[in-house]
């Protein structure tokens, strides 16, 4: 192994710093959630207590924290399945070009890039003039669908431009149907990038802010709960609300990473070895 | 034969059709439909007159406002792009075990899978009248009064952005240099190019594509944003997103949905621009 250049140095210092400016910020509201009861909403730490958490589980002055949690979990989970099961369906449609599949694909472009306020503001009027509430769980869950779905399309891009095709023409000359090639071989093969998508799906529901703002109606979910909280709580019990839910995100991603990994495990141990010599 | 693909195929793409006509294409429909309609102080009503454009453009707000957006967006703009190119590049160049890469990837990757609101608040310690960076100043005797511009200013608004969304360059950026044929790289080498011309004249231009993605990612995540605008500058500057917003806090849809007409088509156009460098079917 060659002598790594100064420059190595140089730009692992940079890296190292845009991890620190990453982090250090969440990093920082996760200790002073930790403030004693007499604490402020910066340093220095006025003893160290679970005083803020405690807060959070009893009777709240302000909003509904664990409904709002309850109902964004709901919505995460209901987000991931029609993301992933949308997504591989479109997937597969666009490996064949169809008639319109370039306007299809322009579309899922535009919905990615679109300024969310638009989408927020076009479903509540078209609620409202249809004389429909508006409710996480209908228009809510449209709006974020326009969020996740390119995500999971455009993941299902760059599965489908690596996927070996003579997998599935094998198992036509076996005689496999359309339905059982696609059942036995392709969807295991694609199933760790579902992982990927799934994550995207549920965390990017769970945390999404603009496209909900006018669309879910009475009952809020948590990014909106805790954006409420930011104009009249001054206290650090938004810190303990920001780190537990943070808390809840990175146990999640862990969750999905932990596995897309054992998936992998799973497959360099069962697959055979056929073809790979001796 | 062909039909049979073509039917198979439609099917499968349904349901995706479905919902991007139902929750996108509608809504942009609704948008501009109600663009041209009349808003009493309570309700709105149908009709077809100009008078919410006429009043947009008539209005000297409305250009200052736009000028603010565009600022933003440069500005976030030339900082993800330097920040995210130069991470991506250490990730793709400079760590030799793929491991190493896919783990560090995620370090960079994980903040973007938690909430954006959090990670907003998260900089008021810092950046408050009394907050860490201030404290730390002081200490050190740089500064002897606080900075009043850390928090609710431009700065921490570009900052926040720059947080936010940078993320959005080092993703594309790192997914084309990882294609890029070492090969190049050594014949670039070989044939006696220094380590600043194979980065000018080998690896920035086929990075081209990334950095197009990024950038129109950015841009639009900027253009289109109203809540790190207001929170972080504490509601003292305004973008068009913000502009909105206001209009629909105080029920004046019509106008709301003018001003939301005239920003799509600003993005649009600034996306058509970009597009030309760029095939995004190509890059994935």
């Amino acid at each position: 192994m060659e002598r790594r250049p100064r420059s190595f140095y140089l730009l692992a210092a940079v890296f190292g710093l845009f991890v620190l400016f990453l982090y250090g910020p969440i990093v920082t509201i996760g200790i002073l959630s930790f403030q004693g009861p007499q604490g402020g909403l910066t340093f220095p730490m006025n003893g160290v207590s679970l005083h803020w958490f405690r807060d959070l589980f009893e009777q709240q002055a302000v909003g509904d924290i664990w409904g709002a949690f309850r109902r964004s979990f709901g919505l995460g989970l209901m987000v991931m399945v029609t993301t992933v099961v949308i997504s591989v369906l479109a997937g597969l449609a666009f490996r064949k070009r169809f008639a319109g599949s370039a306007i299809l694909f322009y579309a899922a472009i535009t919905s990615l890039v679109i300024p969310s306020i638009l989408i927020s503001l076009g479903v509540g009027l078209i609620f409202n003039q249809l004389g429909l509430k508006v409710h996480w769980a209908t228009s809510g869950f449209g709006a974020q669908l326009t969020w996740t779905l390119p995500f999971g399309l455009l993941i299902m891009f760059a599965v489908f431009n690596r996927f070996d095709r003579s997998y599935e023409e094998a198992a036509r000359d076996q005689g496999a149907t359309a339905w059982q090639t696609i059942r036995h071989v392709v969807l295991p093969i694609i199933a760790p990038s579902l992982i990927g998508v799934a994550l995207f799906g549920f965390t990017l529901s769970y945390d999404e802010f603009a496209r909900t703002l006018l669309t879910a109606g009475s009952y809020n979910t948590l990014p909106l709960e805790i954006f409420g909280m930011t104009t009249n709580v001054t206290t650090p019990v938004i810190y303990a609300l920001g780190t537990l839910t943070t808390a809840f995100s990175l146990a999640i991603i862990g969750l999905f990473l932990l596995c897309a990994w054992i998936l992998g495990k799973r497959r360099a141990r069962l697959g055979s070895d056929a073809g790979k010599g001796i | 034969m062909s039909r049979h693909r073509h039917l198979i195929g439609w099917v499968q793409a349904a349901p995706l059709a479905a919902i991007l006509l139902a929750f996108l294409v509608a809504p942009i429909v609704m948008i501009v439909i109600v663009s041209f309609w009349g808003a009493t102080e309570f309700s709105i009503y149908p009709a077809f007159k100009f008078d919410n454009y006429e009043f947009l453009f008539g209005s000297s707000v409305t250009y200052r406002v736009f000028g603010a957006t565009l600022k933003y967006a440069l500005i976030t703009w030339a900082l993800t792009l330097v920040i995210g190119f130069t991470v991506a590049y250490f990730l793709a160049f400079h760590v030799r075990s793929l491991t190493m890469q896919i783990a560090l990837f995620l370090v960079c990757t994980i903040p973007f899978w938690t909430s954006n609101i959090i990670r907003m608040i998260s900089w008021i310690p810092f950046l408050g009248r009394n907050g860490i960076a201030n404290q730390t100043l002081i200490s050190w005797g740089v500064i002897d009064e606080p900075l009043d511009w850390l928090l609710y200013s431009d700065f921490s608004v570009i900052l926040a952005f720059v947080h936010l969304y940078t993320l959005f360059m080092v993703v594309p950026i790192f997914n084309t240099m990882m294609r890029i044929d070492k090969s190049l790289l050594e014949a670039a080498r070989d044939a006696g190019a220094s380590g600043v011309q194979t980065l000018v004249h080998v690896i920035i231009p086929l990075t081209k594509p990334g950095i197009m993605i990024g950038t129109i990612f950015v841009v639009t995540l900027v253009m289109g944003d109203f809540i790190t605008v207001r929170f972080m500058s504490g509601s003292q500057r305004a973008n068009v997103g913000r502009l909105i917003s206001n209009d629909i806090a105080l029920l004046q849809y019509p106008s709301a949905a003018a001003t939301a007409v005239v920003l799509l088509c600003t993005v649009l156009i600034v996306i058509a621009i970009l597009l030309r460098f760029v095939n995004i079917r190509k890059e994935l």
